[in-house]
């Protein structure tokens, strides 16, 4: 069988720490002699993990480039890795290093740093989502056929995802976390976030930075924290506390009607400290402990099967490095030295606006475009739609034709058309664009893939002899 | 891959059968999307259940229609195709002598040569084989996708024949009699129960008759729940042009 290897890094600037990941994905066309190709990622393994570090910081509001910069030149040293030999892979910032004055040009330096295709993403719901497929409970969702809750409880968020099936459900934020209160070494309160603050109140605690507070006081307010972390799973109702503790950027977590949930998986780093005994209640000076305390007694134990996390602290930067790239399908259509092309926004079509297009009306298509490129400030769109499996030849060559009458008009000379479609019908539109644009501009259409409004897109180059590229469907929260 | 609305059509109609008799409903249900194997379908002591075996009898039909009824000549005057025959001369012959299924009588030797355009590219065939049903469903949809798509490339196709009673060696002795650089044949493969519906290209640089069945490039489960007609064709395209780019076709073609 052909094969092609990829060298992927995942680097995950989090709130308290940092880390990165190299892993190999390996890529088969698994298809038969007497089939049209069709090419997967079949293997993904992790073989170099960095230790964790402290995420270094200038002062409150700002990372420490340079420290960050020398300790991934240090590891890739230890690696040996060169990054020129990175093929693919994610720096995400997370948490709320994501939300300090310097995160966009942190992010930036970073993945110039990392290699070629190596895309920079921020923001909490991607994060979710990765966080889910780095813990395993993507995975176990997928082969159990069933909804799994995933909680990733960093130092300064944590980020749930419902993997359903293997497909995300919904997805979120809070600010609940190991360091949103910090315990100097004297054992006073040294640092308290707006969200602690808020959940303190609630629960009848003052509290002020530079004070001593008790160790009941404290587990009381982590178990305020856990009680939100109950409404946001469902298992009690929610209250008005829980939308002001909501990420700023995070879509609001809602649990569809129709699925039961029975599983959960915990990882962050506070998963480390769930059920776990220790003499130092504040062994990383910083609430994480007593919340991963509070949680072992909360009702998130006993209302669910605990499914056991492959990662705990390491699920993120390991989701970052082996989950974030997908293959495109195996028959698509690009023009040769049009890739990379990176950082694209993605306009989808609801399913009426696609349905006009099939019928050949490109007017609807052609002003919610212009509308969206100018929202955007972009030269480029990625055309995200369903498209329709097994479609007629005169219906595709509509379809193309409304969709080329559409975008030709609109977009600056030179610029090319991107479309990602959910069904396998890339490369026969492809085609037929091509031909109603008779060369004016060049022509991308990549299938099997599902991306969603607001999302970013980068396309790599292409790999296993041109039949498919590698895509990673990102969120930006930087402009 | 299956649709949802397949899903549930298919689940729908199993689901009838096994309700109140499967533990986790939900479980077979997810089971079925799967496979499209008659799973879950319980049993009445050591038989089939009577809807099953309807079902199944049914399936068969159509299995046995595809390989019995003929291609409409609607369709074939639709696409341009210009009609001949093998020396078979009518179902039984073609069925029980697949050598009789490979060649042609003078006379449509002379047919062939002196209606089609001679040393083309690309010679396209489409033939009915063991399934009449899997040309209906896909051949509208292939044929021109894939004439404009060698166009587009600058490659001349030939006049594009049908084949009646075609076996897929009836493309040697046509690329034969035509120069054809490369012969491309959509044929009918033979029906199974899951679908009826499902076509093969055969594709072969410079055939000629008695050459090694090695020398054919295959691109088969083209129909609605394999690869779509449409994309296959594009797909074919390209297949073609690297064909003749590598002036070698089958196990001698490095993909």
């Amino acid at each position: 069988m052909e094969q092609t290897q990829l060298i992927s890094v995942g680097i995950d600037i989090g709130t308290s720490t940092s880390q990165l990941v190299f892993s190999r994905l390996t890529v088969e066309n698994t298809a038969g002699y007497f089939s049209v190709p069709s090419v997967s990622i079949i293997r993904k393994e992790v073989f170099y993990q960095s230790p964790i570090y402290p995420t270094p910081l200038l002062d409150r509001m700002r990372i420490d480039g340079e420290a960050l910069e020398k300790i991934l030149d240090q590891e890739y040293k230890a690696a040996g890795i060169i990054p020129g030999q990175v093929e693919t892979g994610a720096v995400i910032i997370t948490g709320e290093s994501a939300r300090k004055e310097n995160a966009g040009m942190i992010l930036e330096r970073m993945s110039r740093f990392a290699g070629d295709f190596v895309v920079s993403t921020a923001g909490p719901d991607l994060e979710a989502v990765i966080a889910g497929q780095g813990s395993g409970a993507w995975q176990f969702s997928k082969q159990q056929g069933t909804a799994v809750i995933n909680l990733d409880i960093g130092g300064g968020t944590t980020n749930v995802v419902l993997f359903d099936r293997g497909q995300v459900r919904a997805k979120g934020s809070v600010d609940i976390g190991g360091c949103q209160v910090r315990i100097d070494d004297n054992g006073c309160l040294s640092r308290i976030s707006p969200s602690a603050s808020r959940i303190g109140q609630e629960h009848g605690l003052r509290l002020a930075e530079g004070e001593r507070m008790s160790h009941e006081a404290l587990e009381r307010l982590c178990d305020g924290m856990c009680r939100l972390l109950e409404e946001l799973v469902g298992v009690r109702r929610p209250s008005a506390l829980l939308e002001t503790v909501r990420t700023a950027g995070a879509t609001p977590f809602c649990l569809p009607e129709d699925c039961h949930v029975k599983y959960l998986c915990f990882s962050g780093g506070v998963a480390d400290c769930i059920g776990r005994q220790g003499s130092d209640p504040f062994p990383y000076g910083d609430i994480g402990m007593l919340l991963g305390e509070a949680i072992q007694r909360s009702r998130l134990m006993r209302d669910f099967s605990i499914i056991p996390a492959d990662q705990t602290i390491r699920a993120t930067v390991i989701g970052a490095g082996s989950h974030t790239t997908s293959i495109s399908g195996s028959t698509i259509s690009y023009a040769k030295k049009l890739l990379p092309i990176k950082n694209v926004p993605v306009l989808k079509l609801s399913l009426e606006e696609e349905e006009l297009c099939w019928q050949g009306n490109s007017e609807n298509l052609r002003k919610k475009a212009a509308w969206f490129l100018a929202q955007h400030d972009t030269a480029g769109i990625a055309l995200a739609v369903r498209g329709k499996y097994d479609p007629g030849y005169q219906e595709i060559k509509s379809f193309a034709k409304a969709l080329a009458t559409a975008l030709d008009p609109i977009l600056e000379p030179g610029i090319p058309l991107l479309f990602i479609i959910e069904a396998d019908m890339a490369k026969a539109l492809g085609q037929l664009l091509r031909r109603e644009l008779a060369g004016s501009r060049p022509v991308l259409a990549v299938d099997e893939i599902r991306t969603e409004q607001n999302d970013f897109v980068d396309f790599g180059r292409p790999v296993m002899n041109g039949l498919v590229v590698p895509v990673v469907v990102k969120t930006l929260i930087f402009g | 891959m299956f649709q949802p609305w397949e899903i549930e059509q298919i689940a729908d109609r199993i689901f009838d059968q096994i309700k109140g008799s499967a533990q986790d409903p939900k479980k077979l249900e997810r089971m079925l999307e799967k496979t499209t194997a008659r799973i879950g379908v319980g049993r009445a002591g050591p038989r089939l259940k009577t809807r099953t075996l309807l079902k199944l009898r049914a399936d068969h039909a159509a299995a046995r229609d595809a390989v019995f009824l003929d291609v409409g000549q609607n369709l074939i005057k639709e696409l341009g195709l210009l009609p001949v025959m093998t020396c078979c001369k009518d179902k039984n012959t073609f069925l029980t002598r697949p050598d009789l299924g490979r060649d042609f009588d003078d006379e449509t030797r002379d047919y062939l040569k002196e209606n089609c355009i001679l040393h083309p590219d690309i010679q396209l065939i489409v033939s009915d084989g063991l399934s009449s049903l899997a040309i209906e469903a896909n051949a509208a949809s292939i044929l021109p996708i894939v004439t404009e798509g060698l166009e587009e490339k600058g490659l001349t196709v030939g006049t594009p024949v049908f084949v009646k009673y075609g076996r897929v060696g009836a493309q040697d002795r046509i690329s034969e009699l035509l120069d054809a650089r490369v012969v491309c044949s959509f044929i009918g493969e033979r029906p199974g129960l899951a679908t009826a519906e499902s076509m093969s290209a055969y594709i072969a640089y410079r055939a000629v008759p008695g050459m090694p069945e090695a020398r054919r490039t295959v691109v088969s489960n083209i129909h609605k729940h394999g690869v779509p007609a449409v994309e296959a064709g594009a797909y074919i395209v390209d297949l073609l042009a690297m064909i003749l780019e590598q002036k070698a076709s089958g196990v001698e073609l490095k993909k």
